[in-house]
């Protein structure tokens, strides 16, 4: 998500400032194994599970999890990358493009979709996304893994698999990646 | 990003920046192409009107397809069959539309700068040029630039390799708009344009043109070329009467069998359509892999969804922003 605000948020070209780290690399590393258990626990066997990373936060954990699913389990879990820009219900409000294209090479239809996203905020990201796997195949079943749950929800969303609960305010924001995670503000040049 | 200008009038209207947003934006409608059901709400309640005054198939149709498959509503105006016949002008007609509630008009007219004209006299419609005389048909140049750069790989890789690139525009060059639009294309993303055509072909001045050279010999032209990108003989813009008969501009100016034995082996053709089989091309030539005109045609439904999204789908720089 904080590559999705600092190409999209006003003023353009403004800087995300970290303030404090709320978890380190291995935090994240850690975060990304427990969650595959949990995963493989839910989903017993992982037949039919696959992993769905939302562009462009979303996609690094996403094969970080199946990296650790096929280690601890041993299964080699389908992974999918899915862009929401048209789906989104702000399109005509704020600047909206799509990040990267969607590759989705496999039918969903039957299937136990793990939708992977770095930051659940508001939950209107994970709503276009519902919107948008409907045009891959009729999943079995949809689940919601994220690294930072950071509240302030507007939709009826929540997620079955979470890193870490963050609160925050709402003029925070959240940085993830594999170095850890950071809060802090988004700074004008 | 909110660089894009608010209409499309010109080729010339956008940069090495735009151009390549456009072209990553229409990667993500070529997905969206490829899925059985090649639809999304993106402009759900915009509606998007085009203004043919001159025929059209593949541009119309186009269009009118790319509006559909982002579900906005599409309204097709007739000219024959319109007011104008009963004596409204044109801009008494463009203020109805407007009045209509219309957001966009998609406009083709025979005379250079009718685009340009309709975009002063409206309030919040944005104005598509899908050809104007012998002005600018910039949705044609943009949609020649995606087929070239996914021929040379795709994404950035593609886009790297245009730089340099040997492009060779043949044909009616004096009467064309696609010529003019292409020329600013090609250019804009680092490419060479050479002009191939007889001199009753050729614009009365080249003066401010970005070309690297002009030529009669075609011949001379072809071995060296990566692109070969051919133009009608437009007899309805009387081109007919430049050259002496079609059999000798063909002689000189066709990409026949024999020509196109000469080309590079990775040497691409274009053609932006109707092709006149056996004028600029011969019918085995158009039908090589290395001609990628129903490519064009494909890949114009993704450019002009990407254009669409871009001009109707974007919101104020400063817009309330949630995640």
């Amino acid at each position: 998500m904080a590559e999705r605000e600092r190409s999209h948020t006003r003023p353009r070209g403004a800087v995300f400032v970290p303030r404090a780290q709320v978890m380190s690399a291995e935090d994240v590393h850690r975060a990304t194994t427990r969650m595959a258990h949990e995963i493989a626990e839910r989903n017993r066997g992982l037949q039919h599970v696959v992993l769905i990373g939302l562009q462009t936060g979303g996609v690094g954990i996403a094969r970080r999890l199946a990296e650790a699913l096929a280690e601890a389990e041993g299964a080699t879990i389908p992974v999918g990358t899915l862009d929401v820009a048209f789906y989104r219900d702000d399109i005509g409000l704020r600047p909206v493009l799509p990040e990267a294209v969607t590759d989705i090479s496999f039918d969903l239809t039957g299937t136990t979709v793990v939708l992977v996203d770095d930051v659940l905020y508001t939950g209107r990201t994970i709503r276009a996304a519902l919107n948008a796997l409907g045009e891959y195949g009729r999943a079995q079943v949809v689940e919601l893994a994220v690294m930072v749950d950071r509240g302030h929800r507007e939709l009826p969303i929540r997620p079955d698999y979470v890193g870490k609960n963050l609160p925050t305010s709402r003029d925070e924001m959240v940085d993830v990646s594999d170095e850890g995670v950071s809060l802090g503000e988004l700074v004008s040049r | 990003m909110s660089t894009f200008p608010t209409h499309l009038l010109s080729m010339e209207d956008l940069g090495p920046g735009e151009i390549t947003e456009v072209l990553r934006v229409a990667d993500s409608f070529v997905e969206v192409g490829r899925r059985a059901n090649p639809k999304v709400p993106a402009l759900r309640g915009r509606t998007v009107a085009t203004l043919f005054f001159e025929d059209s198939t593949r541009t119309r149709m186009s269009f009118e397809t790319a509006a559909k498959r982002m579900s906005a509503d599409v309204l097709s105006f007739a000219s024959g069959s319109s007011s104008l016949k009963k004596g409204e002008s044109l801009r008494d007609t463009v203020e109805t539309i407007e009045a209509i509630g219309i957001d966009s008009v998609i406009i083709r007219h025979s005379s250079s700068g009718v685009p340009t004209r309709v975009a002063e006299w409206v309030d919040h419609c944005v104005v598509i040029n899908a050809g104007d005389g012998w002005h600018q048909h910039p949705t044609q140049a943009l949609l020649d630039l995606y087929t070239v750069r996914q021929a040379l790989g795709g994404g950035d890789e593609g886009l790297a390799r245009m730089e340099g690139l040997r492009v060779a525009i043949v044909g009616d060059i004096r009467h064309s708009r696609v010529a003019r639009s292409q020329i600013a294309a090609y250019t804009a993303m680092g490419a060479e344009v050479t002009l191939v055509a007889p001199s009753t072909l050729l614009p009365p001045s080249l003066e401010g043109w970005p070309v690297a050279s002009v030529t009669h010999d075609l011949d001379a032209v072809l071995p060296k070329a990566d692109v070969v990108s051919l133009l009608r003989v437009q007899s309805e813009r009387g081109s007919g009467a430049f050259v002496p008969t079609l059999r000798e501009y063909t002689a000189g100016y066709g990409l026949t069998a024999r020509r196109a034995a000469v080309l590079q082996p990775d040497a691409l053709i274009l053609h932006p359509g109707p092709i006149v089989r056996g004028v600029e091309i011969a019918s085995d030539v158009a039908e090589l892999p290395a001609a990628l005109i129903t490519d064009q045609v494909s890949n114009g439904v993704a450019i002009r969804m990407a254009v669409l999204f871009l001009l109707l789908g974007q919101g104020p720089a400063d817009g309330a922003h949630r995640d």
